[in-house]
């Protein structure tokens, strides 16, 4: 549970509380509609569908009495690495089209300049990478409720969570106006955090010792998704189970749910 | 056949002094091909590429400058520190309700445009791509950088200057710069340039002055040279 920390720039990360997530699904459309995240013509195959936020179902494999149920809302971990900046997806990017943001500690991701190589899903072990496999799809008038801070991705390009970096930027806009240079925390929330109606989702600078995040992530609670793995991620989970931390970090055996021996 | 080789030897040196002949006019037309290559690259080519428009209307921003004071008067910053950009008729109106004098530019811009409730379709010589993300507040505001550094002395200017639009881009000529050369002034250097003197802002850049283009190159430049990072987040100038 250590986050290594550069300096005292600001590292902006989640913490989501898994003991008050109902599953309901609201940061996923908010992060859908925030985001200019396309349909498909026919959105049947979910293995294929675009979503940055993505809400898993997690069970203890108990049988009746037993069954016990999570629902795990999956952003970008945002992940450092080993040493800052060094996540396992941007290493690999032959384009540079995505890359560690040393001031934030958001991990980008340029449209216009991937070419749709697919390294990056590969070597993401959290699989919130997504591959445009045909060209958005707005039906009918959606196209003008798209954001205009948020450009809209084509086909043979790979896409992800940004943390909402637009808000990031135009709360930045606002605090050189009144003359900062640096952002209350309220100022730049994401949209999946606003949208949570049971307020599982916390957001902030986890480097900043006035923030929640700074103070949740420290939780005996918390813990990070493979965090063997080693990848040092930003989305912190929050749950007083203690299976779903092993089941989070793969520790359940084998990697097959389905077949997993019994524990208790 | 043993005749035929003296006869052979006697040919050498007459072909040498046929092609030895031919010297001086391969050196001229290889010039004329130069000379035509270059004509073609520096002079035909951006005339084939660029679209020449002039501005709908032709606007004085040294005239307004000078009642107005400074560019904010209209190009102004919201409170959310969102940039006004170009004004709109809504802006203009404030003063030209009616033509206010006799400028013939002031009296088409109030009959076709204000009188008929059309917004006027500037060309925008600094448009940029859509996947693009640009802050003037962070710019003017937080990096406190004069407008002139990167539109260089448009605000003194009495005419707008045609635009010239990429005919294979749809963008502007200044974006990749003025010279086809692509070879500039960077723009920190070139606001050293307009503004040596004391009094920085009352003085027209001089004459000299090259306006920066306005590429990605030229933006991390800039961002190497300003901020001395070497890498930034690509989320810092894309979206």
């Amino acid at each position: 549970m250590i986050h290594k920390e550069e300096g005292n720039l600001p590292r902006y990360g989640m913490v989501i509380d898994l003991d008050k997530c109902t599953g309901c699904g609201a940061c996923m459309v908010a992060c859908q509609s925030e985001n200019n995240v396309p349909f498909k013509e026919n959105e049947t195959n979910k293995l294929d569908s675009i979503t940055w936020m993505r809400i898993f179902k997690v069970s203890n494999g108990e049988p009746f009495p037993g069954t016990e149920m999570v629902y795990l809302p999956r952003p970008c971990q945002h992940c450092e690495g080993q040493h800052p900046g060094h996540p396992p997806c941007t290493s690999v990017c032959p384009a540079t089209a995505t890359d560690y943001d040393h001031a934030t500690g958001v991990v980008s991701q340029i449209y216009t300049r991937c070419f749709g190589c697919r390294y990056c899903m590969t070597a993401c072990p959290y699989l919130v990478r997504y591959f445009n496999w045909w060209d958005p799809h707005f039906p009918a008038d959606t196209e003008k409720y798209l954001s205009p801070d948020v450009s809209v991705r084509m086909r043979g390009v790979v896409e992800k969570c940004s943390f909402c970096f637009h808000r990031f930027q135009r709360a930045m806009d606002k605090a050189y106006y009144e003359g900062r240079k640096e952002l209350e925390e309220m100022e730049y929330q994401t949209a999946c955090t606003q949208a949570c109606p049971a307020g599982a989702i916390t957001f902030g600078d986890l480097n900043n010792p006035h923030h929640q995040v700074h103070k949740l992530k420290d939780s005996p609670r918390a813990f990070r998704l493979l965090e063997k793995l080693g990848t040092n991620p930003k989305v912190y989970y929050l749950s007083s189970k203690k299976w779903v931390r092993k089941a989070c970090d793969n520790e359940m055996g084998k990697e097959h749910n389905k077949y997993r021996p019994k524990r208790k | 056949m043993s005749q035929a080789d003296p006869n052979h030897k006697d040919h050498q040196p007459a072909a040498d002094n046929r092609y030895a002949g031919l010297l001086p006019l391969t050196l001229f037309l290889a010039c004329v091909a130069a000379y035509v290559s270059l004509l073609i690259g520096w002079e035909l080519f951006p005339r084939l590429l660029y679209a020449k428009h002039e501005q709908p209307i032709d606007f004085n921003h040294a005239l307004h400058v000078d009642q107005l004071g400074d560019c904010e008067g209209c190009h102004w910053f919201r409170e959310d520190g969102g940039f006004s950009g170009i004004p709109g008729n809504f802006t203009c109106t404030e003063c030209h309700m009616d033509a206010i004098g006799y400028d013939p530019e002031e009296i088409k811009f109030v009959e076709q445009y204000v009188y008929k409730d059309r917004e006027v379709d500037w060309y925008v010589y600094s448009r940029q791509p859509d996947c693009v993300f640009f802050s003037h507040a962070a710019h003017v505001l937080g990096g406190e950088i004069s407008c002139e550094t990167c539109h260089g002395d448009h605000g003194y200017s009495e005419h707008l200057r045609p635009y010239y639009e990429n005919r294979i881009t749809g963008y502007s000529r200044d974006i990749w710069g003025e010279k086809i050369s692509g070879i500039h002034q960077a723009p920190w250097e070139a606001d050293a340039v307009a503004h040596t003197d004391e009094e920085e802002y009352e003085q027209p850049a001089p004459a000299d002055f090259t306006m920066p283009s306005m590429k990605m190159d030229d933006c991390a430049a800039c961002h190497y040279q300003m901020k001395g990072v070497k890498r930034e987040g690509c989320f810092v100038c894309h979206k």
